[in-house]
């Protein structure tokens, strides 16, 4: 009897949860299917849900006539060499507040966190104007540095989460066994080490491809990626929604993914451990 | 543990994080810092390296700057009550037995990875036009005149869209909270006879108070900036200009670089102020 309510209640919460996701899901959705459509078709009185003649067309047309190619290449430099340039002065940073913590560590933890926190405009123009005299506005080379700049207090926050979980005492085994600093960093921390630092990049692989003020303002066309390239939609008018859908399902798809991937990692990245 | 040695190895491996992060803070903030006390319009090729407070006050009083205060206080607390209040119901409900759990979650989570600038132009085109729009076609069905979101209602129109972002970082904040709550305290309570209302306000909600202050922090720093939805959508237009997109238009638009850079000064304190409370947390939460 109790058994059967059980089933009932769960059910309805099924039913409840469901409706929200759809919900919260649609214009993703809605997207997905405006770009397999004709543009008549995407702008059709009634609209047209799913039964029409799904056509690839849109999406051959994104790489065909436009800078998508060159954006998306862009995109992908950006994000991962912000990353991975991220990643190369963190890692150090993090191993060495996790297991060598001074008593100055977690001001610096809390120090990184606040320039995490300066507002982008407070510093805008000195940045436009350091461009310019280098003559990198406009470049990938720019946009790697700045972005990894602003995700490095992110980045050192979540290895450090990580690297503290990793037992101590491990790293006092490896020493009486002889281990140098050298050998333990590989051996021994780097082995345990890895998921997180996997995460960490994931996350922040996510971030810098969805970053959409630095993008926009420091590049015009050869170094623009997607959030840039995208923008450059809002002015044409009429008959463009399933151009603008197939291209905007090309540039978050391959994130949709990742993201669906580091859930936990987004809570763990973004609170800088507040909750748990 | 630590030996003299591994303390200064470990020194040489945070310098290069603290030297980068050191640079990118003080130069470009200290040159801002400098351009707001100059009367520098570049492309009048005018230059007065010192003015005093002029910038300031004349960014402070204008009225594009009360109505850009006002604008991004209603924009920011907008998002605020739309992403806190779904988000706490979302994460009870997706905390309740049901099919399909990990499936719905990843559907109520996705908004979250969608890059800005493609939902600030979905929802305009495909949501928001009033001639092509989904909207107008409901309101058709149901009878009702078409409405032109935004340009009849441009800051609702981008609460919106960036609320749909936000909402599920909230949930998911909410919902890591919800699950650490301990459940045996609950059901005695219904053993006892609680409604499920005093349940939510005397167990649940103090529960989650904290992780709720947290998410207003955090969402309030990052929503203090944002920029690329209102680029798009209206480009600062029909009283959607905020802070951050008025310093932008006085420094890169109009060129106005003293006075841009004032108002740069003035939106790093008031984010300061936030970011004050924030670090207590999680600074307390360090130990």
């Amino acid at each position: 009897m109790a058994r059967a309510i059980t089933t009932r209640k769960k059910a309805m919460w099924t039913a409840l949860a469901w409706a929200f996701g759809l919900l919260m899901f649609f214009p993703i959705l809605w997207t997905f299917l405006t770009s397999f459509k004709t543009e008549a078709t995407a702008i059709a009185d009634p609209p047209v849900w799913f039964f029409f003649d799904w056509t690839t067309e849109n999406y051959a047309d994104v790489f065909d006539r436009s800078n998508y190619p060159l954006a998306l290449t862009n995109s992908i430099i950006i994000a991962v060499g912000s990353t991975l340039l991220g990643i190369l002065i963190a890692v150090p940073a993090a191993w060495a507040m996790a297991f060598v913590p001074g008593r100055r560590t977690k001001d610096v933890l809390l120090w990184m966190l606040s320039t995490k926190m300066l507002p982008a405009v407070g510093v805008l123009y000195p940045l436009v104007l350091v461009a310019k005299w280098l003559d990198i506005l406009d470049s990938r080379i720019l946009l790697v540095v700045v972005l990894m700049l602003i995700n490095l207090p992110i980045i050192v926050w979540m290895l450090y989460t990580y690297f503290r979980e990793i037992p101590g005492e491990i790293l006092e085994a490896a020493r009486m066994d002889g281990a140098n600093l050298r050998n333990e960093i590989l051996y021994v921390l780097t082995p345990m080490a890895l998921p997180g630092i996997a995460s960490t990049v994931l996350l922040n692989i996510i971030l810098a491809w969805n970053e959409a003020f630095w993008t926009i303002l420091l590049t015009t066309v050869s170094a623009a990626p997607l959030t840039k390239f995208i923008a450059s939609f809002s002015a044409p008018e009429g008959l463009f929604y399933a151009k603008l859908s197939a291209a905007s399902m090309l540039a978050i798809a391959p994130i949709l993914v990742m993201g669906w991937f580091s859930q936990k990692q987004l809570v763990r990245g973004l609170t800088f451990g507040a909750v748990k | 543990m630590a030996t003299q040695h591994s303390r200064s190895a470990a020194r040489l491996m945070i310098a290069p994080a603290v030297f980068a992060l050191m640079v990118w803070m003080l130069i470009p903030l200290c040159m801002t810092l400098y351009f707001s006390f100059a009367d520098y319009r570049p492309m009048r090729g005018s230059f007065e390296p010192w003015i005093g407070f002029e910038n300031y006050v004349r960014f402070v009083t204008s009225s594009s700057f009360v109505d850009s205060v006002v604008t991004t206080l209603q924009m920011v607390g907008g998002i605020l009550l739309i992403t806190i209040v779904g988000g706490v119901m979302m994460a009870l409900l997706l905390d309740k037995p049901m099919f399909g759990q990990g499936i719905v979650r990843i559907l109520v989570i996705a908004p979250f990875f969608v890059m800005p600038t493609v939902s600030a132009l979905v929802w305009k085109n495909m949501f928001f036009n009033v001639d092509n729009g989904l909207f107008s076609y409901a309101f058709q069905g149901l009878g009702m005149e078409p409405y032109d979101f935004l340009s009849q209602a441009p800051l609702f129109s981008i609460i919106v869209i960036v609320a749909w972002q936000w909402l599920p970082f909230a949930t998911l904040i909410l919902l890591t909270a919800v699950q650490s709550l301990d459940s045996e305290q609950l059901e005695a309570a219904e053993m006892d006879g609680a409604p499920a209302l005093s349940r939510f306000r005397y167990i649940i909600l103090p529960h989650l108070s904290r992780a709720i202050t947290v998410v207003i922090l955090i969402q309030t720093i990052f929503l203090l900036s944002i920029f690329a939805e209102i680029f798009v959508t209206t480009n600062g237009a029909f009283g959607t200009r905020t802070l951050t997109y008025l310093v932008y238009q006085r420094v890169l638009e109009s060129q106005n670089i003293g006075l841009g850079s004032a108002g740069g000064i003035i939106a790093v304190i008031l984010a300061n102020i936030v970011a004050i409370f924030l670090m207590r947390i999680v600074g307390r939460n360090l130990d």
